[in-house]
């Protein structure tokens, strides 16, 4: 492991290049592909997307950091990247710890499922093991506050209850790392307090919470290292202060 | 280590809700449904064709209850990533697990429904042979074929979303092509070769030969384990080459 500065990296992005491929040429299945061979071939080739270009950037153990940019930027791209969903075209993506939970829009619930079995099943996805989930589950369901919902199948759930189930789990899984993309903006008010006051405690026991948001004020009350993301690159790294005052004026606002 | 067994039962616990609601109905369709095809093909090649082959009856549902898991896990492996898309695009986890689940509830079905077999077999005065300590070794066989073609079924479908009806075109030609229905040897002679290029036949004719004459011939115990090695390291060849792009095809 490398240390500068005295504090360890845990995420580190090294020139890291995500693309994108079309692949809804394919998706045309393999009778489309095999009459159109070669046309298809040149568009899988051709046709790609970049997300991500040369970026790097670290973040360091224990720092709130906060990502921001506009629509389709790539923040949730980068999220995926660092919790081992996508894999870089190109760099590397280095994470120093095992459990990552991803929290984002519609959470990683298998709709037939009940909130209850969802809470085990996700978890043991997440890595804890189902014993220990088991001890653990009645703390979840207390803290989600979903009362007789949780015997529902969450197909049947808002994407504000969702959301509710998916934070309480996570912060049940000893996260190291906490990814958190955009959920704080469906909660009720309520649990929105409830949710950045929890990911503040974390951050102050000493999790790594990286919060991708469009709202600047949730950014600066939260973390303490910001990146705004455009064009596939890092345009500015700093406080969250001066990478709000930036962003906004970018945007004409202010 | 020890967590992948955990997450191997949790999604298999889960695969049996999602497919069935209940643990009872699982059961109660992986037996109804090969002895109403049994019954079925009783009716129209005995009873219709009269077709010679002495204790038809257990002939066909040694036949048809193994082949029901083919069908099934096989069948279900076109679309079982898309099923779990949401499980996929957010969590990080082995996800040849996911079918594997799959195939491992198939495969406790098919278990669960062998006494069956066995009761029609002593129903029909076979005796309880010694050789049935080579059921284990096929059933593996039949584990690595099966999982093997549904690792690869399943990634590839990802890509090639018609590769469902393609499976199940295929499936219809392999049923009818491997001794299910009829015993290997009733292939004319210049065609006999033929069985050794289907996966499926020496495992079907292991199963035959297990449950109603007492033996197995070792030629087709080699042969099927063979297979299930080479299906198995090919699907899994795809599958780790396919899998780093299955969260952003979804
Ligand atoms: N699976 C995918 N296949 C193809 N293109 C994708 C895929 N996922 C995202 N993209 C594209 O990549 C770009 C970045 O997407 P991403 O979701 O990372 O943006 P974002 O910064 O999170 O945006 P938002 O603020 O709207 O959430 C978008 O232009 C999107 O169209
Ligand atoms: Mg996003």
């Amino acid at each position: 492991m490398e240390i500068r500065g005295n504090i360890m990296s845990i995420i580190e992005f090294r020139n890291v290049t995500k693309y994108y491929p079309n692949y809804h040429h394919i998706k045309g299945g393999i009778k489309w592909f095999l009459f159109n061979l070669p046309s298809a071939l040149s568009q899988l080739k051709n046709h790609r997307f970049q997300v991500l270009n040369n970026l790097s950037f670290e973040i360091k153990e224990g720092e709130p950091f906060g990502i921001i940019g506009k629509n389709g930027a790539g923040k949730s791209t980068m999220l995926g990247l660092i919790a081992g969903v996508l894999k870089p075209s190109s760099g590397e993506v280095i994470v120093k710890k095992k459990v990552v939970p991803l929290l984002e829009l519609g959470a990683g619930f298998h709709p037939d499922l009940t909130g209850r079995e969802n809470i085990i099943l996700n978890g043991v996805l997440l890595g804890i093991r189902r014993s220990e989930m088991m001890l653990r589950i009645n703390s979840v369901i207390e803290f989600s506050e979903l009362g007789q919902f949780i015997d529902q199948p969450v197909r049947t759930y808002s994407s504000g209850m969702l959301t509710r189930l998916g934070f309480s789990v996570a912060v049940h899984t000893d996260p190291e790392i906490l990814l958190i993309d955009e959920i704080l903006a469906v909660g009720d008010l309520y649990f929105q307090q409830k949710c950045k006051e929890t990911i503040k405690k974390f951050s102050q026991k000493g999790t790594t919470i990286v919060l991708v948001t469009h709202s600047t004020e949730d950014m600066r009350d939260v973390c303490k290292r910001a990146l705004w993301l455009d064009s596939g690159t890092a345009k500015k790294i700093g406080s969250p202060e001066e990478i709000s005052q930036a962003y906004l004026k970018y945007l004409g606002f202010s | 280590m020890n967590i992948w067994y955990d997450q191997l039962i949790e999604l298999t616990k889960k695969e049996l809700r999602a497919r069935y609601k209940t643990y009872f109905f699982g059961y109660f369709w992986s037996v109804a449904n090969p002895l109403v095809l049994a019954l079925t093909f009783y009716f129209a090649l005995k009873m219709v064709m009269k077709i010679q082959i002495e204790d038809y009856p257990l002939f066909l549902i040694s036949g048809l209850f193994p082949w029901q898991w083919v069908a099934n896990s096989l069948s279900g492996s076109a679309n079982i990533f898309i099923n779990n898309v949401s499980l996929i695009k957010k969590l990080n986890f082995r996800r040849e697990l996911i079918p594997l689940s799959m195939i491992l509830n198939d495969l406790f079905h098919f278990c669960v429904s062998i006494p069956i077999i066995l009761l029609f077999s002593l129903h029909y005065g076979k005796p309880v042979s010694f050789s049935l300590i080579f059921l284990p070794v096929v059933i593996v066989s039949q584990f690595m074929i099966v999982y093997g073609l549904s690792l690869a079924i399943s990634s590839i479908n990802l890509f090639f979303r018609d590769l469902e009806r393609i499976v199940t075109i295929i499936l219809t030609i392999l049923f009818y092509t491997t001794p299910v229905l009829y015993p290997h040897t009733y292939l004319p002679e210049n065609y006999s070769y033929v069985i050794y290029f289907n996966p499926m036949s020496p495992v079907i004719i292991l199963y035959h030969q297990l449950f109603l004459e007492g033996f197995v011939q070792m030629k087709f115990l080699f042969l099927s384990f063979c297979y299930g090695v080479v299906i198995l390291s090919i699907g899994y060849y795809i599958y780790n080459s396919l899998k780093w792009k299955f969260a952003e095809i979804l």
